[in-house]
């Protein structure tokens, strides 16, 4: 057991040891309902077939759900981003996880992401933006660029999240790139 | 004048040679003296470990360890020091802890809590001269760069990650353009990458290039040459002539496409800012630097240097910085000697040096605090 917690992020043999003994000594409180929910979501979550998220239903409640908007896509690299744009709350449109980023260096190739899948949802009727929320690193826009070339040929507009001031940041301590790509991208107020 | 940036107190443990070391110290320049291998270098590495970056002698957290024996692993190190900046005292310590896969972390704190690097590089700017670069006109390129690159990261911190980025997405590029038949649009996006953060490297190495060239200019001909200094790249150069960054960015993407099978072809990208040079002339003599005799080339080396921390001390966004000139005066003649001395006394960040002999540092008088180091410890001379 310490040695599978171990392999869990952010936890080393140390940490893995330290939870695998409050695990026993929590048996009924802790270590059961635990293994339980563990066996559960083994048997029940599955990749979303339409936008590649992850929940107990395929398609996911996100895909099924009738009060979202189909003309929009929001583009993200896992499943954690868009447990992320969901727990802010301001994206009411569809999602669609690429499973990664390409990095030729780590060896995630196009063919690697859930790119195909993308532009066939992308050109269905009634699709009207697709919203790529791609990290702000080199393999993220590298991304991104790669995924808007595929989506130009399909008449869909596709946007991206902006990169500049941060919300409640000073701008005297802002980096010199940041303020150049706050001043590139900002809009009339 | 006094410095505006200076070590109240330096500590070492487990640092290299030092298992405990100490130095109490006010405002005036540090002159560390001692045979071969007292540690004087260590001391002024652990100096420069307080810094972002590898340190003056570009090493890793584990070399930096004092090798503790046969009985056991290295353990971590810890350089704490009081920095004086502008009359405010500031705590800083920098840390390499063991981590349990037998690696080291590095932790730095400011002022009593744990600091990000670029808080902690705003407050101890580093410039140095190490006899490692005696040959850095006449050597290849590369070193050259580095060494230019170090003083733009003194003026924007965000020049290193920056430099991270391109360095990444050409390597990137290379690799698909190396496997081949990768898709344009994956190596449009790299290329794009590459054009905005080379750009912003440019850029900054540009203002570096005429921030040093004012300050030169600004100077009298003394006993250290002027040195006109140039950069062969073609953004460094357009950003010099006030060319747009967003023109800048688009020829370099276009020329990057257009060198596709010409970079495929020769294993590596042929153009970019990870190729540019920095070319450096005796300005009285209209020789180059590597021409010049070894001690010229010295004396070139620290008129730069000299005026890298005296441009960072007028520049608005940057401030002052330590100075560190390992063995840097044996090199010198006493007249420049005492001019070298003469500067650092009056200079905006206080200035380290090292030497085997206390004679080499008489020039200096009672304005300077001597110490010499032996078996670990320091006596103050």
């Amino acid at each position: 057991m310490i040695e599978l917690l171990g392999k869990l992020p952010g936890l080393g043999p140390r940490s893995a040891r330290r939870a695998a003994l409050h695990l026993l000594k929590k048996r009924e409180a802790l270590l059961e309902p635990l293994a339980q929910s563990l066996a559960d979501a083994a048997a029940h979550v599955r990749t979303c077939g339409e936008c590649g998220s992850l929940d107990t239903a395929d398609p996911c409640a996100l895909c099924s759900a009738s009060s979202r908007d189909d003309g929009l896509i929001c583009v993200v690299a896992e499943v954690g981003d868009v447990w992320a744009l969901e727990r802010a709350g301001a994206f009411r449109g569809r999602y669609h996880v690429l499973g990664g980023v390409l990095s030729a260096l780590d060896g995630v190739r196009p063919e690697d992401l859930r790119i195909a899948k993308l532009v066939e949802r992308a050109r269905r009727p009634g699709v009207r933006e697709v919203i790529l929320a791609l990290a702000a690193t080199v393999d993220g826009q590298a991304t991104a660029h790669f995924v808007s070339e595929h989506l130009s040929a399909i008449g869909v507009t596709v946007s991206r999240l902006s990169q500049g001031v941060p919300v409640g940041g000073e701008l005297e301590l802002l980096d010199d790139g940041t303020l150049l790509a706050a001043l590139a991208s900002r809009r009339a107020v | 004048m006094s410095a505006r940036l200076w070590l109240a107190d330096l500590r070492l443990t487990d640092f290299r040679s030092h298992a405990e070391f100490r130095l109490a110290l006010d405002d005036r320049p540090v002159c560390l003296i001692g045979p071969n291998g007292a540690g004087k270098t260590n001391v002024l590495e652990a100096v420069s470990a307080l810094g972002p970056g590898r340190g003056l002698r570009g090493a890793g957290l584990a070399d930096m360890a004092r090798a503790a024996g046969a009985e056991t692993r290295p353990r971590g190190w810890v350089v704490f020091a009081e920095a004086v900046l502008d009359g405010d005292r500031h705590t800083l310590g920098v840390a390499a802890e063991r981590t349990p896969d037998g690696g080291y972390k590095r932790t730095a704190r400011l002022d009593g809590r744990t600091a990000p690097a670029a808080e902690a590089a705003s407050l101890m700017r580093l410039s140095w001269v190490t006899p490692a670069m005696d040959r850095l006109f006449a050597g290849p390129p590369g070193d050259r760069r580095r060494f230019f690159d170090r003083l733009a990261f003194a003026f924007a911190p965000e020049h290193g990650a920056a430099a991270a980025a391109y360095e990444r997405a050409l390597r990137e590029r290379q690799r698909l353009l190396d496997e081949g038949g990768a898709s344009g649009a994956w190596l449009d996006g790299l290329e794009q990458e590459m054009s905005v953060h080379g750009a912003a490297v440019a850029q900054v190495r540009a203002r570096t290039l005429k921030a040093l060239a004012a300050e030169i200019a600004a100077r009298p001909e003394g006993a250290f040459p002027k040195a006109v200094l140039g950069l062969t790249g073609p953004l460094e150069s357009a950003f010099a002539a006030g060319a747009a960054s967003a023109d800048i960015e688009d020829d370099f993407a276009a020329r990057l496409r257009a060198g596709r099978a010409r970079d495929a072809a020769a294993g590596r990208a042929l153009e970019g800012p990870h190729r540019t040079d920095l070319e450096v002339r005796h300005a009285a003599k209209d020789m180059p630097a590597a021409a010049c005799s070894t001690g010229e080339q010295k004396a070139l080396l620290l008129g730069i240097v000299l005026a890298h921390v005296r441009a960072l001390a007028a520049d608005p966004g940057a401030g002052p910085a330590i100075l560190l000139l390992d063995e840097a005066a044996a090199h010198l003649d006493s007249a420049r000697r005492a001019a070298l001395f003469d500067e650092l006394v009056d200079g905006p960040g206080q200035a380290w040096l090292t030497g085997t002999d206390a004679v080499l540092f008489e020039a200096f008088g009672l304005r300077a605090q001597k110490f010499e180091l032996r078996d670990g410890a320091a006596d103050a001379i």
